[in-house]
This record gives structure tokens, C-alpha cells and sequence, in this order.
């Protein structure tokens, strides 16, 4: 356990400390809120939805998780880099309980950068339909940043290089986040991106941040957090897997 | 204290360890002499659980580190070739990590680390980064990091490269002193003879895989009939150069630059 929570405590002193990454990583889902929001909003009235900053308000603190948890697991390449990985390596503990620390700390990290963001959406005006959907949107803030804390981590466990890093951002987490209902609604989609956007993880946690802040349901609570604790599990066996695999 | 019969290690078909047998006694200091590329690394990867051996046996204090893992882990430390701290945590965050995770008790740990980072001479700034320590204060730091768990042995994997004379000399002493004073079982690979002359009590010395001679610094020097151990050294190894296999990344890097083409 001990070493669950020494691990687990410096991801979080590590994100403390980074004051200047924190405000930048604010920065891009303030402009997405403010150039979408505003540039989208006029065009979504017309269409008869309603405000498009109440819409997209869940699906950028979906997004900001989603980076968040991603970027936490691949920071492993820095300390693959810097050599920090080894010492936990070699130490006498299990992998797994390396792995779960990394990926605890990932996913708290990713929750606070999120409740940042929902505060940052109340700023800009966003409203949920109460305030005790608050503590029920936590629960799929959560989810969503364990599912892809755990992805973070089996991912960082692979890549070994700066390219490998460009790979996963292009392929990987800009598809999950623009195919995944964030930004435009999911209803009368055509056939092939109904697909895609069912077999994206993220389409169901923003599903669950959409129903639980402003009660627009695509899915139900059941179907998205039965989903997302599914993959969590998935992944979490993954990512375990490929950190156990690692040599130094 | 290390018993190690028969070990065999091969990438491919290349054999990179050859059938190497040796014994450390209990709060010896062994140093593991060799040109690059010899073995060396492969072999303290492999007695430090890092690597699985092709055939042979190793025992670290009675432990077999292939099958009871974790209990020789927390039997020995290891200051690696390439350095290993957290450049973002400071120098007593370090040590208070490298603590829990070797479960020392949270009392001998502070204690421990009180005493360890005053013996190298680090304790005025145990709340500084990392990241802002010389390279000589960066490799203190990782030796105090790896005695704090009490190990029964400590490997030293080039412990002194690129340090100046003042940090190498500092260096020993700590080492020799805690040797000493708390019998510790010290493993060291290194390229500099003099070192290995002054601080190992004994000496092996590998090449292409074997180990090719091994005693005390004086024996080795009679054996060959040489006045210094850098001379018995190379009596021992021939005079080529070696050139290290390249990693995995160089061939990596080579292959895509065959592509482009």
C-alpha cells in the first residue's frame, strides 16, 4: 500500500509544482469553450438545440480528462528518459503496485484538471440543471479518467520515443476526442460515423457528463457507466500487462 | 554472499555471457573489471533481476532473483550506469520514496536518511531539486539512496564516470566507511584500475563473455608479471579497441535511414 501512495502522491506534486503546464493545459479548453462556443452557437439556435455552450461545456471537460490522463500515462517516456523508471523497477515491490500508483495519481490529476474546466465552464456561464447533478457528473469524471489513465499507462509502457508520442496524439487521442459526440450531437448521424463514434470510449463519457450536468441523454446512465467501468477493467488488465512486460 | 555457477546469457546467437562462475564473500568489495561490450552490464542485470539468465544458477543471499523476485530485491541496491533519481522531487523526496518502497519503517527512515545524506555531505540541501544538483551531488545521492535500505550488497555500476577526481575520492571513502562500518557486500564494475586498485579487496576481470582471471589486485599482478593493475589489465585483455554493440535505438535509427534511402 505504502508504495501505491508514494507513487500516487508524486504524480500529484508533480502537477503542483508545474504551475506554468497548468496554465497552459487550461488554456486550449478556454479557447475551444470560447472560439466553438461562440463561433457554433449561432448555427446550433437556429437549428433549434438551444445554447451550444451548455452543449459542448461537458464534452470539453470530457476532452480536458482525456488529454490529461493520456499525457500522465505518456509521461513514463521522461522517466524512462531520465532513468526514474528503473528505480521503481527493481524496486521490492510488485509491478502492478507501480502501476497502480502511476495510474491513480494519472486519473487524480486528470479529475482535478476536469473540475477545473466545470469551473471554468461556470465562469463563461454555463449552467447545469442543478446542483446536485454536480456530485452525479463526478462519477463519470471518474470513470473517464481511470479508463484513460489505465490507456495512458499500457500506452507509455509501449512507446519508447518522441515519435511514438506524435503517433499516439494524431491517431489516438484527437480521434477519440473529435469522433466522440463532444462537440455535435449524436442523433441522425450517417451509418458509418454511428459507428465509430459507438466504438469510441469517450462517446460514452460524454454521454454521462452531458446527461448528469444538463440531463440530454443520448445513451442512459446504466448503458454509459456500465460501458465505461467495462473498459476501465479492459484496460486496466492491459496497461498492467504491458507495464509488467517493460525492460529496462 | 554471491554465488553465481554457470551462467549463460545469449541474445540470438550471440552470446554475451559465457559460462561464468564466482563467489563474493560476505563485506567483500568485488570489482568487475573489462573492456566495453565484455559482459558486464549483462551481468549485473542478470544478478540484479533485471535480465533472465540463459541457463546457470545465481544466489544473492540465499535467493534465487529469478524465483523469489522480490526478496532479493530488498536484499541488495543498485547505483545504475545512467542516473535513476527524480529530477523533479528533492533530495530527501528521493530518498523518502526509495524508502517506502523498500518498506523501511517510517522512524529508522527518517533517521536513515538524516544520517546517510549528512555522511555525503548533501543534508544542507535535502530540500533542493534534483534538477539544480551537479553531477557529482546527483551520484552522492543515488550511493545514499542505495544504502538506505540497509542492503545486504550494493552494486556499483560505473558508480564514478565522468566525475571529477575530488567527487571519485569522496566517493570511495563514503563507500569504504560504510563498508565497513556496516558490512556491506559492495559489487563494482569500473574502467578506472586505479579504483579497483585501491577500494576492491578482489578483483575479476571479464572479456568477450569469460571471466579471464580473478584474485586480489596483487595476484592478478604476479600472475602476469606486471608492476600496476592497469598493465595486468591489458596483459589480460590484448590492447584492441572494442566497440560496444549498438542498442536497439541506434539500429533503429540506422534501419529507418536505410529506408529513406
Amino acid at each position: 500500500m505504502g508504495a501505491i501512495y508514494i507513487l500516487w502522491l508524486r504524480e500529484l506534486k508533480r502537477y503542483i509544482r508545474s504551475r506554468v503546464q497548468v496554465v497552459v493545459s487550461l488554456a486550449q479548453p478556454c479557447l475551444y469553450l470560447f472560439a466553438f462556443g461562440a463561433g457554433f452557437s449561432p448555427v446550433f439556435r437556429q437549428a433549434g438545440l438551444g445554447s451550444y455552450l451548455q452543449f459542448i461545456a461537458p464534452g470539453i471537460i470530457g476532452m480536458t480528462i482525456l488529454f490529461s490522463s493520456v499525457f500522465n500515462g505518456i509521461a513514463m517516456l521522461w522517466d524512462r528518459q531520465f532513468g526514474f523508471l528503473k528505480e521503481t523497477l527493481v524496486a521490492p515491490v510488485s509491478r502492478l503496485q507501480i502501476m497502480t500508483g502511476r495510474t491513480l495519481g494519472g486519473a487524480t490529476v486528470a479529475m482535478i484538471q476536469g473540475t477545473l474546466v466545470l469551473v471554468i465552464c461556470l465562469i463563461f456561464g454555463f449552467r447545469p440543471q442543478s446542483w446536485l447533478s454536480l456530485p452525479f457528473a463526478f462519477v463519470f469524471v471518474f470513470l473517464v479518467a481511470m479508463l484513460f489513465s489505465a490507456l495512458g499507462t499500457a500506452i507509455g509502457s509501449v512507446i519508447k520515443d518522441m515519435q511514438g508520442f506524435q503517433l499516439v496524439m494524431n491517431f489516438l487521442v484527437m480521434p477519440i476526442y473529435f469522433l466522440s459526440g463532444a462537440l455535435y450531437p449524436l442523433a441522425n448521424l450517417g451509418k458509418v460515423m454511428k459507428v465509430i463514434t459507438h466504438l469510441d470510449p469517450l462517446t460514452y463519457g460524454v454521454d454521462g457528463l452531458r446527461g448528469a450536468l444538463i440531463g440530454h441523454w443520448q445513451f442512459s446512465v446504466a448503458l454509459d457507466a456500465g460501458i465505461l467501468a467495462a473498459i476501465t477493467c479492459g484496460f486496466l488488465v492491459l496497461g498492467a500487462y504491458l507495464f509488467s512486460k517493460i525492460e529496462v | 554472499m554471491i554465488r553465481v555457477r554457470n551462467l549463460v546469457r545469449t541474445f540470438g546467437d550471440f552470446t554475451a555471457v559465457k559460462d561464468i562462475t564466482f563467489d563474493v564473500e560476505q563485506g567483500e568489495i568485488f570489482a568487475f573489471l573489462g573492456p566495453n561490450g565484455a559482459g558486464k552490464s549483462t551481468t549485473i542485470k542478470m544478478l540484479t533481476t533485471l535480465l533472465r539468465p540463459t541457463s546457470g544458477t545465481i544466489e544473492l543471499d540465499g535467493k534465487d532473483p529469478n524465483r523469489n523476485q522480490i526478496a532479493a530485491r530488498q536484499s541488495f541496491g543498485i547505483v545504475f550506469q545512467d542516473p535513476s533519481l527524480d529530477q523533479e522531487q528533492t533530495a530527501w523526496e528521493n530518498m523518502e520514496l526509495h524508502g517506502v518502497l523498500y518498506h523501511v519503517p517510517r522512524k529508522v527512515r527518517a533517521e536513515r536518511i538524516e544520517t546517510l545524506l549528512k555522511t555525503f555531505e548533501l543534508w544542507d540541501r535535502k530540500d533542493a531539486m534534483v534538477k539544480t544538483f551537479s553531477g557529482g551531488m546527483k551520484r552522492r545521492l543515488e550511493i545514499a539512496r542505495g544504502f538506505l535500505h540497509t542492503p545486504k550488497i550494493l552494486f556499483l555500476d560505473e558508480p564514478t564516470l565522468g566525475l571529477d577526481p575530488q567527487s571519485r575520492n569522496q566517493l570511495w571513502t563514503h563507500v569504504k566507511a560504510l563498508n565497513e562500518s556496516e558490512k556491506t557486500t559492495v559489487f563494482l564494475t569500473t574502467h578506472y584500475m586505479d579504483e579497483a586498485d585501491r577500494v576492491a579487496h578482489r578483483i575479476a576481470i571479464m572479456d568477450h563473455g569469460s571471466i579471464v582471471a580473478q584474485g586480489t589486485s596483487a595476484e592478478l599482478k604476479a600472475q602476469t608479471n606486471t608492476e600496476s593493475l592497469e598493465a595486468a589489465f591489458l596483459a589480460l585483455t590484448g590492447s584492441s579497441l572494442r566497440d560496444e554493440g549498438a542498442d536497439a535505438k541506434a539500429g533503429l535509427r540506422q534501419m529507418a535511414q536505410m529506408w529513406r534511402r
